[in-house]
C-alpha cells in the first residue's frame, strides 16, 4: 500500500512538473503571483490597476470577447462596486436595436453587455495592424505555454536584436516569443498610464498588474476553486482515515494484512 | 451464477424474487467469495467504474449547456466556465475525469499483465476489457474535438486523416467520416452524437466483464486457482467493499489535487484558442494517453502501415492469452518474465514520451526501437519464454507458506512439474 501511495504522489509531481513538454526559448522572469498555491488570492487593488492598463492600453487592439461589465463587480474578481461597474459600462458605445421602427442605434453599455471590442471583425483587426490579428485576451493566459510568467516575461522581453538577425518594418524582436519575432510594438513604457491610487507606474508594475488581470479574466473563479479544493481535500482525508480504521477493524476478523 | 441457493426471508421478497431474482442477484454480489489475498491494484476495477459514472454524470450536465456548433461549440464552453454555477467545477472534473480514467485504466491493464489474469479461463473477460479500452480511446478523442480548439481541430484532422491512408476507399471514407471535405460543423455534430452514445455501450460492456469475471472468480497474486468459498476466500461485502473504498479515496485526493489545484496542467495551452482551419499549430499531439501509440503511427515511414501497426499494437493484447505459452499465470513465480515485463514497462513509457516529441533525428530512432520491442515483446518473447522458462514452486493454496520452509514444498514442486 505504501508503494501505492508513493506511486501516486511521485505520478502527480511528475505529470505536474514543466519538463514534461519542455522545449522553450529563454527561461521566464519570476515574479510572486498571489493567486499561486494552496490558498493563492488575486491582489484586489492589482487587479484594478489591471483593468486600468488593459482600457487603456491593450483594448485599443485586443478584444476581451467573454468578458461582461458585469463580471468586473462580481465576488473574486476586481470587486469594482456596482455603481463604479455602472460607470465604467457606461463609459462605452454599444449597438443595439432594432427598435419599432426598424432602426439600430447606439446606447451607453450596461452591466450585462459584452466588453466592447476594439474592432468589428477579424479582417478589420487584421488589416489595422499588418496582418497580425491581435488574439483576444479573454483566455489568453491559459492559452499560452508557461501562462501567467510567459506573458509577463514577453510584456518585458523586448530588445534591440542580436546582432545577425534583421528585422521586417512592423516586426521586434522579443526574447520570450515563440521564434522572438513578434509583431506587437512594445506596448508598455514608464508612466504610460496614471494610478489613481497612487501606485507607481513603472513597466514592471504595469505588466505584473495587466497579467494578474489576464489570469482572473481567464479563471474568474479561480478564488472560489482553491477554497472549495481545500474544503474537498481536508473532508477527502479526514474520510480517508476515518474509512482505513473501519477497514483494520472490519479486516482483523481474518487473519490477512491488509 | 451462484452456486447456492438464495431465499429471501419476508413473503414479498420471495414473491418478487421468483418472478424477478434481483434480491437473488444482490445476494450473489455481496457474498461472492473474492480471494483474500488481493492486493491494492486490485482496488483499480472499483476505481474504473467510479470514474465511468463521474464522467456520465458530469457529461449529461455539461450537454445541457453545451452548443454542438462550430460557431458556438467554444464560446459555450466559456459560457459553462464563467456563466454557468459550479460549471468550472463540472468541465473541469470532465476533463481531468478523462485522464485520471486512463491512467486507472492503465494500472489495471498493467496489473493483468503482471499477475497473468488474462490467461484460462478469463480470456472473456480480457478481451472485452480491450474492447472497453478501445471505445474509452475513441470516446476521449472524440471528446477532445468538442471544445473546438486548436488542438481539438488539428488533432480531429489528423486522426481522421489516417482513415485515407485505407487503398481504394481511404478517400471515400474519410469524406463520408467528416459528412464534407473538410473538419467541419458535420463532423462536430456526429463527434457529439457519438460522444454521448459511446460511455453507455462501454457500461454495457462493464456489466458483460463483471458478469464474465464472477463465472471463474477473481486471479489473485498468487495466481493460483483456489476453491470457493474456503479459508482462501472473503465475501465481497464487507471486507472487499471497505478495502475499495479506502482505494477509491485515496485515488480521489490525487483526483481533486488535479481538479482544485492544477486543472489544465495534463491539457494543451493551445486547446484555448479557438479553432482556426487557415493556422496549423506548430506540433499537433494528441492527449498524454494516446502518446505511445501516436509514436508506434510515427515512427512507421508508410502512411498505411503506420496506421496498421498502430491498430495492432492494441489488438495484438487481445490474442495475448494465446500468445503467452506459460501455464504460469503470476509473474511472482517467473522470474524471467518478471523482468521482461519491467522492460515492457519501461518501453511504453519511453514511447509515450518520444510520442510527445517532435518525429525527427533521436526521438525518430528511439520510437522506432520501442515500436519493434513492443511488438516483439508480444509475438517473440512471450512465446518463447513460456516454453523455456524454469519457473518457481506454486504454492497449493493462498493460506499455505509461498515458499521455503513449507511442509508441502515438496507437493508443491510436484504440481509444478505436472502443470509446465
Amino acid at each position: 500500500m505504501r508503494n501505492i501511495i508513493k506511486f501516486l504522489i511521485i505520478l502527480f509531481l511528475v505529470l505536474n512538473s514543466k519538463s514534461f513538454a519542455a522545449e522553450n526559448t529563454a527561461k521566464f522572469l519570476e515574479t510572486d503571483w498571489t493567486f499561486k498555491g494552496l490558498f493563492g488570492k488575486f491582489d484586489r487593488a492589482s487587479l484594478q490597476r489591471g483593468y486600468q492598463v488593459y482600457t487603456e492600453v491593450c483594448a485599443s487592439c485586443h478584444s476581451m470577447k467573454y468578458l461582461s461589465y458585469r463580471n468586473l463587480s462580481e465576488k473574486g474578481g476586481p470587486e469594482f462596486s456596482e455603481a463604479e461597474a455602472k460607470a465604467i459600462a457606461a463609459s462605452f458605445e454599444v449597438t443595439d436595436g432594432p427598435d419599432s421602427t426598424g432602426e439600430m442605434f447606439t446606447r451607453p453599455a450596461k452591466l450585462s453587455d459584452k466588453f466592447v471590442m476594439p474592432y468589428a471583425n477579424n479582417e478589420e483587426a487584421k488589416s489595422a495592424n499588418g496582418g497580425a490579428y491581435p488574439p483576444d485576451m479573454s483566455v489568453l493566459v491559459k492559452a499560452r505555454k508557461g501562462g501567467a510568467d510567459y506573458v509577463y516575461s514577453l510584456l518585458l522581453g523586448y530588445e534591440d536584436p542580436p546582432s545577425g538577425i534583421k528585422l521586417d518594418d512592423g516586426v521586434y524582436y522579443n526574447k520570450y516569443m515563440y521564434g522572438n519575432k513578434i509583431k506587437m510594438p512594445n506596448p508598455l513604457s514608464d508612466d504610460l498610464v496614471e494610478y489613481s491610487d497612487g501606485t507607481k507606474a513603472t513597466q514592471e508594475q504595469m505588466a505584473k498588474d495587466v497579467v494578474n488581470f489576464l489570469m482572473w479574466s481567464a479563471e474568474p473563479h479561480l478564488e472560489t476553486r482553491h477554497k472549495t479544493g481545500f474544503r474537498v481535500i481536508s473532508y477527502l482525508i479526514i474520510l480517508t482515515v476515518l474509512v482505513y480504521f473501519s477497514m483494520k477493524k472490519i479486516w482483523s476478523r481474518v487473519e490477512s494484512k491488509v | 451464477m451462484s452456486d447456492h441457493e438464495y431465499t429471501p426471508s419476508s413473503k414479498f421478497g420471495k414473491w418478487f424474487n421468483d418472478r424477478l431474482p434481483l434480491l437473488s442477484l444482490v445476494n450473489h454480489l455481496t457474498d461472492y467469495p473474492t480471494p483474500k489475498n488481493l492486493n491494492y491494484w486490485w482496488t483499480f476495477g472499483g476505481i474504473l467504474t467510479f470514474c465511468l459514472i463521474t464522467q456520465i454524470v458530469t457529461g449529461l450536465v455539461l450537454a445541457m449547456h453545451y452548443i454542438a456548433h462550430v460557431d458556438h461549440a467554444f464560446s459555450s464552453v466559456e459560457h459553462i466556465m464563467r456563466d454557468v454555477n459550479y460549471g468550472w467545477l463540472l468541465r473541469y472534473v470532465h476533463a481531468n475525469g478523462a485522464s485520471m480514467f486512463f491512467l486507472a485504466v492503465y494500472i489495471h491493464i498493467f496489473r493483468a499483465l503482471f499477475y497473468g489474469s488474462y490467461k484460462a479461463p478469463r480470456e472473456i473477460i480480457w478481451i472485452i476489457g480491450i474492447i472497453i479500452y478501445l471505445l474509452m480511446m475513441a470516446a476521449a478523442f472524440m471528446g477532445y474535438v468538442l471544445p473546438w480548439g486548436q488542438m481539438s481541430f488539428w488533432g480531429a484532422t489528423v486522426i481522421t486523416n489516417l482513415f485515407s491512408a485505407i487503398p481504394l476507399v481511404g478517400e471515400s471514407i474519410t469524406t463520408w467520416l467528416w459528412g464534407g471535405y473538410s473538419v467541419d460543423n458535420p463532423t462536430l455534430t456526429r463527434f457529439f452524437t457519438l460522444h454521448y452514445l459511446l460511455p453507455f455501450l462501454i457500461l454495457g460492456l462493464v456489466v458483460l466483464h463483471i458478469w464474465a469475471l464472477h463465472v471463474p472468480g477473481n486471479n489473485n497474486p498468487v495466481g493460483i486457482d483456489i476453491k470457493k468459498p474456503s479459508k482462501d476466500t472473503v465475501p465481497f461485502h464487507p471486507y472487499i467493499v471497505i478495502k475499495d473504498a479506502f482505494a477509491l479515496l485515496m485515488f480521489l485526493i490525487i483526483f481533486a489535487m488535479f481538479v482544485f489545484y492544477s486543472p489544465n496542467v495534463l491539457g494543451h495551452a493551445d486547446n484555448y484558442i479557438e479553432a482556426n482551419p487557415l493556422v496549423t499549430p506548430a506540433h499537433i499531439v494528441p492527449e498524454w494517453y494516446l502518446l505511445p501509440f501516436y509514436a508506434i503511427l510515427r515512427s512507421v515511414p508508410d502512411k498505411l502501415m503506420g496506421v496498421i501497426a498502430m491498430l495492432s499494437a492494441i489488438l495484438i493484447l487481445a490474442a495475448l492469452p494465446w500468445l503467452d505459452t506459460s501455464k504460469i499465470r503470476s509473474a511472482v513465480f517467473r522470474p524471467l518474465y518478471k523482468q521482461f515485463y519491467w522492460i515492457l514497462v519501461a518501453d511504453v513509457l519511453i514511447l509515450g514520451y518520444v510520442g510527445a516529441m517532435p518525429a525527427e533525428g533521436l526521438y525518430l530512432l528511439i520510437a522506432r526501437i520501442g515500436t519493434i520491442y513492443y511488438f516483439a515483446h508480444f509475438l517473440i518473447i512471450l512465446p518463447v519464454l513460456g516454453l523455456k522458462e524454469k519457473t518457481l514452486p506454486l504454492p497449493l493454496s493462498i493460506t499455505e507458506p509461498v515458499l521455503g520452509g513449507s511442509p508441502n514444498l515438496a507437493a508443491a514442486r510436484d504440481k509444478v512439474e505436472k502443470i509446465s
